[in-house]
């Protein structure tokens, strides 16, 4: 499946796709890919493994506590490329974000051919942008990979249009401006920035899906979200279960419950 | 001797001055094949543009640039002097001559920088102002023109770093800024830098980066060079005005490099040798050194396309050096075109051989600089070797060093009774 169908799916079940975030490498290697799994069990439609990356300027402390704890375990650029074969070969569809420089440096051919061949669906570029992204696009296009550009409250309507066009999968709307993490209530950014983005995408005459992201930790923010974009994208709220229960079965348990609750939010609306 | 003519201005120069400036989208050296660029997330996008405009305006504006000169002049003692170093001349076998950035209003360079950047500030109808620092010295100079523009501001520092510069941490909180100790990554300046960044994704609206060097998305590596740019044109002109010719060689150290590219602006179309040196640390050899350029491994950090210490995976190396002021894994992006292209040539001088120019200078010249401008010390001494008894030196002397007193006691064995401890300086 694609990310693109699985999208279609969960429309045609008149809901919003729920995309589910862990990085790579943490607790540990398998750690995070029976974390994954369960995550996919429980019901997330797209599944976004993080890169660790040593200076992620978008995240916050719960992600990048995280991070630097798969990077202190020595975890590598291939194995977030076994952690996406494990993933993908349950048939969810897996993207992975990532800071730029680990691919620049990888090689980005390289690596294009290489999640290709892992049965990665695609890439999340936080800190790369389409006007920078020219030999991203290129890569993807040619390896047939999704392209998944970030969109913000403050992006002129020019600047969403230009990401947009970039995009294929999805494509991400920050619902704050700020960092990753949790947070108590939800955005009252984030309407808005969804209307302009639909409405760019309807004169580009696409179908591309609008996901929301940031700050998004439960069933109800989750049902609020869904009821004005098509996907809901959790991220910290899913680490801090990891973080949070040293205990392996605990950890799973309460990644298990968190999906539970949020997949049960995204029918909700 | 005849006097070499300026001749910046002259049409026939304008390509060749071009060739070493950025693009409207700040690459340097040819879009996405060059350097710098603009690695950023999306909701900084719209802020870097409204910066890029306001910057571009504001240069054309004599109401902005007049003021400019005139708070350098009466605020910060600007123009800074060029002096002619007798003794140590003497000792080396060439004119060194010493561009005084040590002297200037919170001593160093950086005030260049914050008094361009905080008026501009103003000028945008921004009301506060936040910072990254790793010595303290651009948050000490940051803090100084928020306080001379009474503007909100907030200063990012490693917690490491904050124990090693308690001094400039305490400057700051005098001047009424608030020091903010960031404990991620390896709690020094990159750590700094990426929760400023993390600050201004949320705050943009109403807050201004005063980023500390000519590093970072475009504008800021073509803009912090438009505000220090100032050391290089003073120069240039002090050294034809009193010796009739330009100087044969020029140098600087360079961290992110902002004192550096301030000195070589003037100087990219003239007949002169370019030196920057960058922190050798325990030496290039033992891979415990700030000597980005050297290691020539080409990436993306803190938005720009530039020269980066990474490993395998493109993870950010820690840099080492005796000076936190060069102690950065990036360098700024026109840095990494001018040592690409071949104009300016860049090597590494080591912890040992700065701290021997630091005594060097104290006692020759009656000097104590930063052991950052140390570094250039060395280096510029070590290229003069080969120099004639007319050729110049010019040396940018990029701050003072009573912030580096403890780092001194501690390599020096100072302060203790007179045991002799003067003995291994000589």
């Amino acid at each position: 499946m694609t990310v693109g169908t699985a999208f279609e799916k969960a429309r045609a079940d008149e809901r919003a796709a729920l995309v589910g975030y862990l990085p790579a490498g943490f607790p540990s290697v398998d750690g995070a890919i029976e974390g994954l799994r369960a995550m996919v069990d429980a019901g997330c439609d797209v599944i976004e493994i993080g890169l660790p990356y040593s200076d992620p300027v978008m995240d916050g402390p719960t992600v990048q506590t995280a991070a630097q704890r798969a990077l202190d375990g020595g975890v590598r650029t291939r194995d977030v490329l076994r952690t996406v074969e494990a993933v993908a070969a349950t048939g969810t569809p897996t993207v992975v974000m990532t800071y730029w420089n680990p691919i620049d440096h990888y090689g980005v051919e390289r690596f294009a051919a290489d999640l290709a061949s892992a049965g990665g669906a695609g890439l999340i570029t936080p800190d790369l942008t389409p006007d920078s992204g020219g030999e991203w696009i290129a890569a993807a296009d040619a390896q047939g990979l999704d392209k998944i550009f970030l969109v913000s409250p403050s992006s002129t309507d020019e600047r969403i249009a230009m990401t947009t066009a970039a995009c294929r999968g999805f494509v991400y709307a920050t619902a704050v401006m700020g960092v990753t993490g949790a947070r108590a209530t939800t955005s009252a950014l984030a309407p808005p920035l969804v209307a302009r983005t639909r409405t760019t995408i309807q004169h580009q005459n696409r179908d591309l899906p609008v996901a929301v992201g940031l700050g998004v930790s439960n069933g109800s923010q989750a049902a609020e979200i869904a009821s004005y974009a098509d996907g809901v994208i959790v991220g910290s709220a899913f680490v801090r279960c990891v973080l949070d229960h040293d205990d392996r079965r605990e950890a799973l348990t309460a990644l298990t419950t968190l999906t539970h609750d949020l997949a049960e939010g995204v029918r909700r609306a | 001797m005849t006097a070499q003519e300026p001749g910046l201005d002259r049409p026939d120069r304008r390509d060749e001055r071009r060739r070493w400036d950025a693009d409207e989208h700040g690459w340097f050296g040819g879009a996405n094949v060059g350097w710098g660029g603009r690695y950023m997330p999306e909701a900084l996008v719209a802020a870097l543009d409204e910066l890029t405009v306001a910057w571009q305006e504001a240069m054309s504006d004599p109401a902005f640039t007049d003021e400019f000169a005139r708070i350098c002049r009466e605020y910060a003692g600007l123009p800074s002097p060029l002096y002619e170093a007798t003794r140590l001349s003497e000792k080396v076998g060439c004119r060194v001559l010493l561009k005084r950035e040590d002297l200037n209003h919170t001593g160093a360079h950086k005030i260049r920088n914050v008094l361009g950047q905080a008026l501009l500030t103003r000028r945008m109808g921004k009301a506060r102002v936040i910072a990254e620092t790793g010595a303290g010295q651009h948050g000490v100079a940051s803090a100084t023109a928020a306080a001379y523009f009474g503007l909100d501001c907030t200063v990012y520092m490693g917690s490491v770093d904050m124990k090693r510069q308690a001094l400039n941490v305490a400057r700051m909180q005098l001047l009424g800024t608030k020091v903010v100790p960031v404990d991620s990554g390896s709690a020094t300046l990159k750590d700094a830098i990426n929760e400023a960044l993390r600050d201004w994704v949320t705050t943009v609206d109403h807050t201004a980066y005063l980023f500390g060097t000519a590093a970072g998305p475009h504008p800021f590596p073509s803009m912090v060079r438009d505000f220090t740019r100032g050391i290089g044109d003073e120069a240039r002109a002090q050294c034809l005005e009193r010796y009739g010719v330009l100087p044969r060689g020029i140098a600087a150290c360079v961290g992110g490099g902002s004192n550096a590219i301030g000195l070589f602006t003037a100087f990219l179309d003239d007949d002169v040798e370019i030196y920057g040196f960058e922190a050798g640390g325990d030496g290039f050899e033992t891979g415990r050194h700030a000597a980005t350029i050297m290691a020539g491994d080409r990436g993306v950090l803190h938005g720009a396309r530039t020269y980066v210490l990474q490993d395998e995976d493109g993870q950010t190396i820690e840099s080492h050096s005796i000076s936190a002021g060069l102690d950065y894994p990036g360098v700024g992006p026109q840095h990494a075109w001018l040592a690409a292209s071949g104009r300016a040539s860049y090597t590494a001088v080591t912890d040992a051989e700065a701290m021997e120019a630091l005594a060097l200078l104290s006692r020759t010249e009656g000097i104590i600089p930063a052991v950052e401008s140390a570094h250039a010390v060395a280096g510029a001494l070590r290229v003069a070797k080969d120099y004639g008894p007319d050729d110049i030196m010019l040396i940018n002397l990029s701050g003072r060093g009573d912030k580096d007193m403890d780092t001194a006691i501690g390599w020096f064995h100072l302060g203790a009774a007179d045991d002799g401890a003067a003995e291994p300086l000589s």
